[in-house]
C-alpha cells in the first residue's frame, strides 16, 4: 500500500468519524443529555437512597462502588447506541451509497463508524464522571488502566453496534438487541453488586458474560478492587474485539444488507 | 483508445430467480454522451449499480476506462460519479457538508474539498444554500445536490440515473447546459432517462435495453434513420382550398385549420413544402407529431403498440410526470 493511499485512507477515516461526532453532537439533547440525566437518577435512587440502607459493598461505600460500574453503562450503551442507528440510518436513507460508491477499504469503514462511537461513548461517560462528583469523590487508582479499558469497551460495543446495524432491516430490529440482550448483560454484570455476593452456581453463570470483565477491570483502574485478574480482563475483552471485527469485515465484504 | 466503459457478458440473477441481465455487452466511448434507454425493469438501474458496484454481478467483465472491477476496483471507483435515482443523501446534513464529506471518502483533504464544493454549488446555483439542512431544498435543488457530489472528485465517467426525474422545465434546460458543458469539457458521460426528448437533445450514441439485453446499441443518428414514416403536424393560417389526392407525401385534415403529413423514408421536407405551395395551402407553424426517438423506443421495446397506447403525453412534449420513477 503506496503513502498516497494512506494519506487518502486516513482523510476518509477521519471525514466519517468528524461526520459521526457532528451527527450525534447536533442532536445532544437525544445522544448525551438523556443517559446523564439517567445516570443521576440512579446516583440519587440508588447510589443515595437506597444505598444508604444497604451500606458497604466490599469495603466500600455502596454510592462509591457503583459510580465505576454507572459509568461503564453509559459508555457501553452509548457506543452501541451509536453506531447502530448511525449505520442502520445511513442504510435506511441510502446515504450508505456515499461510502460504497467510494474507493475507501471496508476496514475504514468499520474504523470511522467504530470511532465515532467511541467518541459518544467517552463524551457520555466523562459527563457522566462530573455528573457523579456531586456524589462520591473522584477516585483514580491506575488511570492507564482505566482509559485503556474504557476504550477497549467502547470499541467492543461500538463494534456489536455496527453488526447489528448490518443486519437490521426495521428500526425494531435495533431496539431487539439492547433491549433483549444488551441491558440484561449489562444489569447482571456487575454493576450494581460484586459477584462474591451471588452463589456459586450464578457466579459460574456470571463468568460467561463478558461485560462482567470490563466493569470489574474498570472499577479496579478506579478503586483498586478487582474479583478477577486484570490480564485475564484486558485478554477477554480483547479476544471479542477480535472475533467482533472479523465478522464486521466478513459481512461489508460480501455485502450483507449494504448490496444485492 | 480505452474505452469509457467496456462490458461483456455481463449477467445478474438475483437471490429470488429474476434474471435482470442476460450478459450484456457495451461499449461506451471515451469523450462520449451515452443513452442509455429502456423501459422500467428493462435492467438499466442493474447496469449501472454493477458498475458502480453497489449490486454484485453474477457474471461478466466490467472495465472502466481499462481498469477492471474485479481486480482495480478502487481505481474504478475513483473514475466513475454517480447521480442515483433516488435522493440517497442524509437529509439532517447540511449541503455544503454532504458535497465537502463525499470529496472526503475519496481521501481529498477539507481545504482542498470545501473549495471544490464551492465550485460546483455555485455552478448548480446551490451556494447560497450551503448550510441549510438537505431536507429543505426543493426536489430539483436536491437533484442538483446529487451533480455536485458526484462531481466533486472529479470523474471521468458521470453516471445518471435519470436525473431530471420531476425536475420543472426551466431547470430541465438548464441541467442540459450544464451536462452539455461538462460533456464538451471531456466527460464522458452515461444518461439514463425516461424523457426521450432528453436523450435525443443530450446524447450522441445509444443503447436500448429490454428484458435484460441489449437490443439496439448504435449512434443517434443511425437509430433515428431508422425511422421509416415521420408525421409532422401543420398548423394552417386559413383553411385549405382542398386537399391534393396524388400527391406523393401523403396528406390528411385532422380539422379546420390541421393537416398531417406522412413523410416516408427517403423523402425530404422539400417534398412536402413543393406540395403544400401548389396547393395553395398556407401554413403557419408545423411540428413532428411524437417525438422521433419515442416512436422507434416503442416500436422496439413494444412491438406492435403505438406510443400513444403507452404514454399519454406522446406528442413531443414528454414532461408528464407518469414518467418519474
Amino acid at each position: 500500500m503506496s503513502a498516497s493511499h494512506l494519506r487518502d485512507y486516513w482523510t476518509a477515516f477521519r471525514t466519517i468519524v468528524s461526520k459521526e461526532v457532528l451527527r450525534f453532537a447536533r442532536i445532544w439533547v437525544q445522544t448525551v443529555l438523556p443517559p446523564v440525566i439517567t445516570t443521576a437518577l440512579y446516583f440519587i435512587i440508588f447510589g443515595g437512597l437506597i444505598g444508604e440502607r444497604i451500606g458497604d459493598m466490599e469495603g466500600y461505600r455502596y454510592m462509591d462502588f457503583i459510580v465505576p460500574g454507572l459509568i461503564m453503562l453509559a459508555v457501553i450503551t452509548n457506543s452501541y447506541a451509536n453506531v447502530v442507528s448511525s449505520f442502520f440510518g445511513s442504510k435506511f436513507q441510502r446515504h450508505i451509497e456515499e461510502l460504497l460508491v467510494s474507493p475507501i477499504p471496508n476496514s475504514v469503514i468499520i474504523l470511522g463508524f467504530v470511532f465515532g462511537g467511541v467518541a459518544r461513548g467517552l463524551a457520555v461517560g466523562v459527563a457522566v464522571l462530573l455528573v457523579s462528583l456531586f456524589f462520591s469523590p473522584l477516585s483514580i487508582h491506575n488511570p492507564g488502566v482505566m482509559l485503556i479499558i474504557v476504550l477497549m469497551t467502547s470499541i467492543l460495543f461500538a463494534l456489536a453496534g455496527l453488526i447489528n446495524g448490518v443486519f437490521a432491516r426495521t428500526f425494531d430490529d435495533i431496539a431487539i438487541v439492547p433491549t433483549f440482550i444488551l441491558t440484561p448483560l449489562t444489569y447482571l454484570g456487575g454493576v450494581f453488586y460484586s459477584i462474591s455476593l451471588l452463589p456459586e452456581f450464578w457466579q459460574g453463570v456470571s463468568m460467561l458474560n463478558p461485560i462482567l470483565y470490563m466493569v470489574d477491570a474498570f472499577r479496579y483502574g478506579s478503586l483498586g478492587h478487582s474479583d478477577f485478574p486484570i490480564a485475564m480482563s484486558f485478554a477477554i475483552i480483547a479476544g471479542f474485539i477480535a472475533v467482533m471485527y472479523g465478522i464486521a469485515l466478513v459481512l461489508l465484504n460480501r455485502g450483507v444488507g449494504i448490496r444485492s | 483508445m480505452t474505452p469509457a466503459l467496456e462490458i461483456r457478458g455481463l449477467k445478474k440473477t438475483y437471490k429470488n430467480g429474476f434474471e435482470a441481465l442476460k450478459g450484456i455487452d457495451l461499449e461506451v466511448a471515451p469523450g462520449s454522451f451515452f443513452a442509455l434507454l429502456g423501459p422500467n425493469g428493462a435492467g438499466k438501474s442493474t447496469t449501472i449499480g454493477i458498475i458502480t458496484s453497489l449490486i454484485n454481478k453474477t457474471a461478466g467483465t466490467v472495465k472502466v476506462f481499462g481498469h477492471d472491477l474485479d481486480t482495480d476496483l478502487q481505481a474504478v471507483k475513483r473514475s466513475i460519479g454517480l447521480v442515483p435515482q433516488e435522493f440517497n443523501f442524509n437529509n439532517f446534513e447540511p449541503i455544503g457538508e454532504i458535497v465537502v464529506n463525499q470529496a472526503g471518502y475519496y481521501g481529498i483533504p477539507r481545504r482542498e474539498a470545501w473549495e471544490r464544493c464551492e465550485h460546483y454549488l455555485k455552478e448548480l446555483g446551490l451556494w447560497e444554500k450551503r448550510k441549510d439542512m438537505a431536507r429543505t431544498l426543493s426536489g430539483g435543488m436536491k437533484r442538483r445536490l446529487m451533480i455536485a457530489r458526484a462531481l466533486v472528485h472529479e470523474p471521468r465517467l458521470l453516471i445518471l440515473d435519470e436525473p431530471t426525474a420531476g425536475v420543472d422545465i426551466e431547470l430541465r434546460r438548464s441541467m442540459w447546459d450544464f451536462l452539455t458543458r461538462i460533456n464538451t469539457d471531456g466527460r464522458s458521460i452515461i444518461l439514463t432517462t425516461h424523457y426521450l426528448e432528453e436523450a435525443e437533445t443530450l446524447c450522441r450514441n445509444i443503447a436500448i435495453i429490454d428484458d435484460g439485453a441489449i437490443i439496439e446499441n448504435t449512434t443517434m443518428k443511425q437509430l433515428l434513420a431508422k425511422l421509416e414514416t415521420e408525421t409532422m403536424v401543420l398548423d394552417l393560417s386559413e383553411p385549405p382550398p382542398g386537399i391534393p389526392e396524388d400527391s406523393p407525401i401523403a396528406l390528411r385534415q385532422v380539422d379546420e385549420m390541421t393537416l398531417e403529413a406522412d413523410i416516408r423514408s427517403g423523402q425530404h421536407l422539400n417534398d412536402l413544402f413543393r406540395v403544400l405551395d401548389q396547393a395553395g395551402i398556407r401554413v403557419q407553424s408545423m411540428r413532428n407529431k411524437a417525438n422521433r426517438l419515442e416512436e422507434l423506443f416503442i416500436r422496439m421495446t413494444r412491438p406492435g403498440q403505438s406510443p400513444s397506447h403507452l404514454t399519454p403525453g406522446a406528442g413531443g412534449t414528454s414532461e408528464q410526470p407518469e414518467n418519474q420513477a
